[in-house]
């Protein structure tokens, strides 16, 4: 089954070559420390999900790319080409000339209904190549005008058109102290729309990304670029091929339909974090060894302390005790810090794997009381090497990892909102107060939902 | 080409490409030298409208008669030009404060494009008359122009004149004492400028102006190069105008000078971001340093990194006043292109309540002369001029004035955090 890609905005195309590059370059590597026939299965199983034969010499990428202004889409589709190895379809792009000037309200009121037509259609093109659609993910900002708003009302299109396919969007956390002043207003009414039409939100902060790069892959200039390739080095850790069955002899078919069924349980929470390791130099990989039983034990810890990547865990904070008979939905009885999971995927990737314990994330200590351990907790693996890393171990979860971001975020744009100021910036386009006063009643209640695990 | 239009937009192949421009001027001197200078073939000669005699420093003149009788031309001359573009985003109206033309009929045409090209951002560099102008009128032309500048312009980037004379009398003393060593090119001035002995009694406007031409430059880079974080006009105004009335925006540049040796380490990369906030560095005589932000912007060109932005950015804010909502008020833009002779280049807009002193010293200006109704009578025989313009005029000033008092009187809002919607669990 295939993945169709939406890149919104220059966040989500920039985002999205990357992304393909790392799955392209991967998939094709003989770097997969297995057998020859091992890596012609992941091959193939990765071709299929991302890109598209046809005629041409080179994999086409199954994506659509969308930008009101033309220079990002110009400058990503020659730069796919100029590698060599794959390229984007030449027609599977659309973009406009004057911008969203930052603005939601221009992406989702103006923009998203003038276009509407011929994005779909894209789309729709898009979707008809592909044997079995297994879904859409959308790669997008919050902080901006055209991946927050045109992405909002693109992913509520998908939903209406393509009512039993799985949609997931990336979504780009912005720095904490500010790359575009109404981000605050642009993040929040983007979550509470997509929260409406999405399956799933999978978040990476550019605040963490930045720390991954200054102090565990050592760049001292660190650009969008270098951020970026972190951002696809952890998403291709999620979708490329797995076996999701132990003892399953096929890779698995649904990367969207699979993750949405071991971490969704409820529409309510849907604030996918994700962790991936080990992180740094591809020349520093040569001398490095890890240990799977090391990777899970960090991987744990990074999990119930809430860590945003290998430095810096806290190792003080534990789970709570259980086997007194007082229910865990008393947050009270948690210790602080400590992160309470829904749902956490667990993906394996490297030699070796097939032994590795994974006790330690089955402690139902670890997760809220509704779910059965068993079902609360997956694994997926491969023993085919991913991206140059003899070993590699991700998480995907659905916890309390997003919470304190989401909580900032809200916080910041009510104390604008309260000011009334940039509101007349929006009412313009057709976003009226009372709008944002929808958008943050239903964050609250996300909030109060995750906080009251 | 889409987008922005300005004069000085399309360099390069001269004879090919003609300017998205209007030219209008009373007289007819300075039109006429540009068009037999070496710009000629960059403006169309049918995109000039041109009189003999003059607005007489007039605001009345400039806006009511010269508006009055040219509306129809520049009408029909801007739809030309708009004609020509394939998506018009924004307008840059750049005059004077302190004369007839430029600031009368000036604001008489910022509201004929509001009129008529409702949708299209209005962008205005004023040029504000200094303290010892040597025309009698010109707080009259400031304050009556002001009004229309508050209620019809999206952006207004002041400028004054004595700012930019400054800081070109500095750059020569610190050529001339040898200050900056040898990796500052002589006679340089932000685009190394022919001549380099300029006396400094006659003011240099050349250089002057070429300040405020990389002003507009750094503004438009980002529309007209890529980058890794772009930012477009229409982000600026929506970024740093938190309330319609509050579109005035500080400006300033750095690096000021040309240096000789483009490739200079991270070190001097920081004093870049650092000499952005001083005070010698704006365009306006303000220290924005010392007042409340309401917002700010930085535009960097060249090889230049989100690291670098935030590690500046971090630097900074601990010595900055930030209103109390937009703590984190920061709006960034990464282009990849430098300017001509430089690695990088900082571009800084503020929205900051230190350009109240700039308008309350207009005011006062202006009130010395109204008090006595000194040369009033030369606007009121104006046909459509009357005393309630002048009053209104100030009035309007007035009101902008005190919005920016109460801004730092209360730093922008509660002491406390507002509280919180609650939900029902």
């Amino acid at each position: 089954m295939s993945v169709v890609t939406v890149q919104l905005g220059q966040c989500g195309n920039q985002i999205g070559r990357e992304v393909f590059n790392t799955i392209c370059s991967d998939g094709r590597g003989t770097h997969g420390l297995c057998s020859k026939k091992e890596n012609e299965s992941y091959h193939d199983a990765c071709k299929e999900r991302f890109f598209c034969e046809e005629k041409s010499e080179v994999p086409v990428a199954r994506a659509v790319l969308v930008d009101m202004e033309p220079k990002v889409i110009s400058q990503t589709l020659s730069m796919a080409a100029r590698s060599g190895y794959w390229k984007y379809d030449d027609r599977a792009h659309f973009c406009q000339k004057q911008g969203s000037g930052n603005n939601w309200a221009n992406g989702y009121s103006v923009h998203g209904p003038k276009h509407k037509e011929v994005i779909m259609n894209l789309v729709q093109k898009e979707a008809e190549k592909c044997d079995r659609l297994s879904g859409f993910l959308t790669i997008m900002s919050m902080a901006g005008g055209t991946g927050s708003g045109l992405g909002a009302f693109v992913t509520q299109c998908l939903r209406d058109a393509f009512p039993t396919s799985f949609i997931l969007n990336h979504v780009i956390w912005p720095y904490g102290t500010g790359e575009v002043i109404v981000q605050n207003y642009n993040s929040v009414l983007t979550l509470s729309h997509l929260y409406q039409s999405s399956d799933a939100l999978l978040v990476h902060e550019n605040d963490v990304i930045h720390k991954i790069c200054a102090q565990l892959m050592n760049i001292k200039q660190i650009s969008f670029r270098d951020a970026n390739q972190v951002i696809a080095h952890q998403l291709g850790s999620v979708f490329q091929p797995t076996y999701t069955a132990e003892g399953g002899l096929h890779y698995s078919r649904n990367p969207l339909g699979d993750l949405m069924e071991t971490l969704v349980p409820h529409p309510e929470f849907k604030m996918l974090g994700l962790r991936n390791i080990p992180q740094m130099p591809e020349n520093s990989l040569a001398y490095s060894t890890f240990s799977w039983p090391g990777l899970i034990k960090h991987l744990r810890q990074m999990l119930i302390a809430n860590a945003k990547m290998e430095e810096g865990i806290d190792w003080q904070v534990r789970p709570p005790c259980l086997g007194s008979s007082i229910p865990s939905s008393h947050s009270t009885n948690k210790p602080l810090h400590f992160n309470t999971s829904i749902a956490n995927l667990v993906i394996l990737r490297g030699k070796d794997m097939q032994s590795v314990d994974l006790g330690s994330f089955r402690d139902p200590s670890l997760y809220t009381s509704w779910l059965n351990p068993q079902d609360a907790f997956n694994v997926w693996k491969t023993p085919r090497a991913f991206n140059k890393y003899e070993k590699s171990a991700s998480l995907v979860s659905n916890s309390q990892f997003l919470l304190k971001p989401l909580d900032d975020v809200v916080g910041k744009a009510w104390n604008m909102f309260a000011s009334k100021a940039y509101v007349h910036q929006y009412t313009k386009f057709g976003i009226e107060e009372e709008d944002f006063l929808d958008s943050f009643a239903a964050l609250e209640q996300v909030i109060s939902s995750y906080t009251n695990l | 080409r889409s987008g922005g239009d300005g004069p000085d937009i399309y360099k390069g192949k001269i004879c090919s490409l003609k300017a998205r421009a209007l030219l209008i001027d009373m007289e007819e001197g300075v039109v006429n030298e540009i068009l037999q200078g070496p710009l000629r073939d960059v403006f169309d000669s049918k995109q000039l409208i041109t009189d003999v005699s003059g607005s007489g420093n007039n605001w009345a003149v400039g806006h009511k008669l010269y508006g009055c009788q040219y509306r129809e031309n520049i009408v029909e001359k801007l739809r030309k030009t708009a004609e020509h573009c394939d998506c018009l985003q924004c307008f840059f109206i750049i005059h004077s404060m302190g004369g007839g033309t430029g600031s009368g009929l000036g604001t008489f045409v910022l509201n004929l494009l509001e009129d008529e090209f409702p949708e299209v951002y209005r962008f205005v560099t004023s040029v504000y008359p200094s303290g010892e102008d040597d025309v009698i009128t010109s707080p009259y032309n400031s304050v009556l122009a002001m009004k229309e500048l508050n209620e019809h312009a999206d952006c207004v980037l002041p400028i004054e004149n004595e700012s930019l004379f400054d800081i070109v009398n500095k750059i020569h003393q610190m050529i001339n004492s040898g200050k900056l060593g040898s990796t500052v090119k002589q006679s340089s001035l932000v685009t190394s400028s022919a001549g380099s002995t300029k006396t400094v009694q006659e003011k240099p406007f050349d250089a002057m102006n070429n300040i405020v031409a990389n002003l507009l430059l750094n503004l438009t880079s980002s529309a007209r190069f890529e980058g890794s974080l772009n930012m477009d006009l229409n982000e600026i105004t929506m970024n740093l105008v938190p309330f319609p009335r509050l579109h005035y925006l500080v400006s300033s540049l750095t690096p000021l000078y040309t240096l000789a040796d483009v490739n200079v380490p991270p070190r001097r990369l920081d004093q870049m971001f650092s000499d952005a906030f001083s005070r010698d560095h704006q365009l306006i005589q303000a220290d924005p340093k010392h007042s409340l932000y309401l917002a700010c912007a930085l535009l960097v060109r060249g090889n230049v990194q989100v690291s670098d932005l935030r590690r500046n950015i971090e630097r900074l804010k601990p010595s900055l006043h930030f209103v109390s909502w937009n703590q984190e008020g920061w709006k960034t833009g990464l282009c990849s292109v430098p300017p001509v002779g430089h690695s990088h280049s900082l571009l800084a807009l503020a929205n900051n309540t230190c350009v109240k002193p700039t308008f309350i010293e207009l005011k006062d200006r202006f009130m010395k002369l109204y008090k006595k109704k000194a040369h009033l009578h030369h606007y009121l025989h104006v046909d459509g001029m009357e005393q309630s313009c002048f009053s209104e005029a100030v009035s309007s000033l007035s009101d902008l004035i005190e919005e920016y008092n109460e801004l730092d009187a209360t730093k922008g809002g509660p002491r406390t955090d507002p509280s919180r919607l609650k939900i029902a669990v």
